[in-house]
């Protein structure tokens, strides 16, 4: 059912040029706006280039800018918005073509994290392993995480400031889910403090803000790294205790 | 244009597609001490896999004590009509418990019991509650577990945004695959001493599908034309309940598990149709069965005003629904306007699922070509007739980890990639690939596919028959020669092309579809997934025959294939009658 026209602008271009190009859509009840620039890829321009894959907000790949703001194409209704729209790509990261970056170095930097690490104890064990709900339902909200990237794309620290060491929230979300899951045993606190940079995270919460899956990263993750890392580096009282009880079981592993 | 050079690039195990199998597979592969490299069109944890909702069948037993792996065969070979390859689904029932524990050690994390266990919801056709799950996003768990598992494993390599376009054999052996970096055009050839097809399914055929841009049976294309056999390729599975309403997301998977967490389905008076279909089992029958009577019921009249009926889940609490179905709850809110905590959804059927692919060896996963692989829903067998749901995701991991381990031994000692590939081949396979981009005036394939997807969903839908899937063949017939003279639609860029990259597609699609109609055309039963109205009874003569699709000088043959009758004891576990699961009630 055809209900109206819409001035779809897509940035179009590579890294040499580039430009916003306008193009009508005829708008269809229910329409988001992926499926207007698809419309756009099959009948106007078939070299526009742009990543999506479930469309239905399961995968993540369809991330871009739209009128400014970074959502994931699929799940933006056409009707949120009036006549006209802008999407671009995400800002933060290296263009390829179109509205599809090179979102390599998050790869890269998954790569770094240690992964999973249960006891030996755990991972002898024939039995399977037994843990209480309430004890994973801490883990389950970062597991939601689709890695659309949106979240590292409007961080103001990876986009204004590429050569700070800083994971990113999608990677602080990763070290949450590994650090708090019941059965890990690894200690990851020196890689926040160090390469990983929790500490350059001054609590925006733009990331919380653009998380197609709700995911609560500044409250929920980074504020529960930081003071974790913290009790371990800077608060004088365990500083205090641990030369006293000669102990390092609650410090960071040297 | 002078022909393209290419980079050449060596392994040991190639493994196309990044889903769930082909991560279990380079997995398997690595750690049996092979360099593995995996491809894959999309970027790395964005495969098809997420799209699994409900969970993962496994005979742990943790809800119903009394769930064995021989009930859990039994479902299998039931839900597939009994067309199945028995020896799959007997090493699916009896290994699938140990990869899901396996996956927990990995990092997965599930629901729980109250004991503590591995949570277990009712799935439809399972007898017993069988399905490990998290929440609805079980695929996601899946995938993201292998695929943390995959790249801190030595020997796995991952080249993402890759399409390959041809496989290559060397002395009759598969040694090696030519692709394209989706980026920029520029060409690989790949020397490999085994292959594993893992690439998933050919739903994207279909204009109603639950399916990404991805799923355009590539695998299956490319096996068949390295001269690999399919088989069952007529069986394609539609998802009882995919989305509706509005226009814009039709098609989008509704999960089987808002049906096992209690969810019923009525018409537009109001009525529990299933009463109608399958008394015993009603919204929780096998997937082939609630498809046909949505389908009936819409075709009767008595579907809602959108062409669907409703699936109501509003008897349960909205806490619950919201623990135990978020990403529905958020993906109707989002996207229809419909919080499914007060209101019912509008559903109907949409195409999930590709039981038929090429044909393996039950062990080890091996095609009728030497060195090449398949698993998951590339692969065929395991589900004959009709999946049940939450047997994919075990498949992947059963199937993936054998076929990775046995293409690792099938190397041997020596470590040799140096077969001799024929250079005549790989020029022409370039020329061919290049070619669309020869043509600015050509046919546009974003046509072509909506043409294909017209004709499959026009004629070959839920209920076919004779007439009307001859029609849809000649027309696919067609269809191929327009693609010989294919274009981009109109640019002659390499560098990330979408005109170029369907050209490419539209070719493994419609090898897709041309097995599915030829193979449909000679089924002339009704049986799991295939309803014939012609023929809409079930054959017994036909009970032990699948039907094998290979190439020939002459072009596509489908020819009947008799297998091995199922011995005594596995007889036995299907004919066994197995008590109900009668649930405590305890909320």
């Amino acid at each position: 059912m055809h209900v109206s026209d819409l001035d779809l602008r897509i940035w179009r271009g590579n890294t040499n040029a580039g430009e916003l190009v306008s193009y009508r859509v005829p708008v269809r009840e229910g329409m988001v706006v992926l499926d207007a620039v698809l419309w756009v890829q099959a009948n106007l321009a078939t070299d526009l280039a742009v990543r999506w894959n479930c469309k239905a907000a399961k995968c993540g790949s369809c991330s871009a800018e739209v009128n400014g703001f970074p959502r994931l194409m699929c799940k933006s209704p056409i009707a949120e918005y009036g006549s006209t729209l802008t999407v671009t790509p995400m800002k933060t990261f290296p263009l390829i073509k179109d509205l599809v970056t090179d979102v390599s170095w998050n790869y890269d930097v998954n790569k770094q994290i240690p992964p999973f690490t249960p006891s030996e104890k755990d991972l002898a064990s024939s039995e399977p392993w037994r843990m209480q709900q309430r004890d994973v339902d801490r883990v389950i909200e970062f597991r939601k995480c689709i890695e659309c990237f949106l979240c590292q794309d409007v961080c103001h620290v990876l986009r204004e400031h590429a050569n700070t060491p800083f994971y990113g929230p999608r990677f602080m979300i990763r070290i949450a889910s590994l650090e708090m899951h019941p059965k890990d045993t690894l200690d990851r606190r020196p890689m926040l403090r160090g390469k990983a940079g929790v500490g350059y995270c001054n609590i925006t919460k733009c990331c919380t803000e653009v998380c197609p899956e709700h995911i609560k990263i500044t409250d929920n993750a980074i504020i529960p790294l930081k003071e974790r890392m913290d009790d371990a580096y800077f608060d004088p009282v365990q500083w205090a205790l641990r030369r006293l009880g000669g102990t390092t079981k609650n410090g960071p592993k040297k | 244009m002078s022909a393209p050079g290419y980079e050449a690039v060596e392994t040991d195990v190639l493994v196309i597609g990044a889903g769930g199998a082909g991560l279990r597979a380079a997995i398997a592969a690595a750690e049996s001490g092979r360099r593995v490299l995996v491809v894959c069109k999309s970027l790395l944890g964005k495969a098809h896999t997420v799209m699994a909702e409900g969970g993962i069948a496994a005979a742990l037993h943790n809800v119903a004590y009394q769930d064995t792996w021989e009930v859990h065969f039994a479902d299998t070979m039931k839900g597939g009509k009994m067309i199945n390859d028995w020896r799959m689904a007997e090493i699916h029932a009896r290994e699938s418990p140990e990869r899901v524990i396996e996956l927990e050690r990995w990092g997965a994390v599930f629901d729980r019991t109250w004991q503590g266990r591995i949570h277990q919801r009712p799935f439809g056709a399972h007898t017993y509650p069988r399905l490990a799950h998290i929440g609805d996003r079980t695929g996601l768990e899946l995938l993201r577990t292998l695929q943390d598992r995959a790249v801190h494993t030595d020997g796995v390599d991952v080249h993402m945004e890759i399409t390959v376009f041809k496989l290559l054999k060397a002395g009759g052996r598969l040694a090696g695959a030519l692709a394209y970096r989706r980026a920029d055009g520029s060409l690989i050839l790949y020397r490999c001493g085994a292959l594993i097809v893992a690439s998933g399914g050919a739903g994207k055929m279909y204009r109603v599908t639950s399916n990404s841009w991805e799923s355009t049976g590539d695998g299956t294309a490319l096996a068949y034309d390295a001269g690999a056999q399919l088989r069952d390729m007529e069986m394609v599975q539609f998802h009882p309940t995919g989305m509706v309403w509005p226009a814009g997301v039709r098609g989008i998977l509704v999960t089987e598990g808002v049906r096992g967490e209690g969810g019923v389905l009525r018409n537009k008076d109001g009525e529990r149709f299933m009463e109608r279909y399958d008394p015993e089992r009603m919204e929780l029958s096998s997937r082939d069965v609630v498809a046909r009577a949505i389908n009936s019921e819409v075709g009767a009249g008595r579907g809602t005003p959108h062409g669907g009926v409703f699936l109501d889940i509003t008897h349960r609490t909205p806490d619950y629904i919201k623990r135990k179905l978020p990403s529905m709850h958020e993906q109707f809110l989002q996207l229809a306007k419909v919080d499914i905590t007060k209101e019912a959804m509008e559903v109907a059927p949409t195409i999930h699922y590709i039981m038929g692919g090429i044909k393996v060896d039950p062990e080890t996963g091996e095609s009728t070509v030497p060195g090449l692989y398949a698993a998951g829903e590339a692969a065929a067998g395991l589900h004959g007739a009709n999946r049940l749901g939450g047997n994919s995701l075990s498949d992947l991991l059963v199937f993936g980890k054998r076929a990775g381990e046995a293409a690792a031994a099938s190397l041997g000692k020596s470590a040799s990639v140096a077969a001799k590939l024929d250079p005549e081949e790989i020029s022409a396979a370039i020329a061919s690939v290049m070619a669309p981009l020869e043509r600015p005036a050509g046919e546009n394939p974003f046509v072509l596919q909506a043409e294909i997807q017209e004709t499959m969903s026009k004629h070959a839908p839920i209920v076919r028959d004779g007439p009307t899937l001859e029609a849809g063949l000649d027309q696919i017939m067609e269809l191929h020669a327009r693609a010989e003279n294919c274009g981009t639609g109109g640019s002659r860029s390499t560098a990330f092309n979408p005109g170029w990259h369907t050209a490419i597609d539209v070719r493994s699609m419609l090898v897709n579809a041309e097995a599915l109609l030829r193979s449909a055309l000679v089924r002339r039963e009704s049986r799991g997934a295939h309803a014939r109205s012609d023929f809409p009874k079930t054959d017994d003569q036909l009970a032990d025959v699948n039907f094998i699709v290979e190439k020939s000088p002459d072009g596509m043959v489908v020819k009947p294939w008799r297998r091995e009758a199922l011995p005594e004891f596995l007889l036995e576990a299907v004919e066994h009658s197995y008590t109900r699961y009668t649930p405590e009630e305890r909320e």
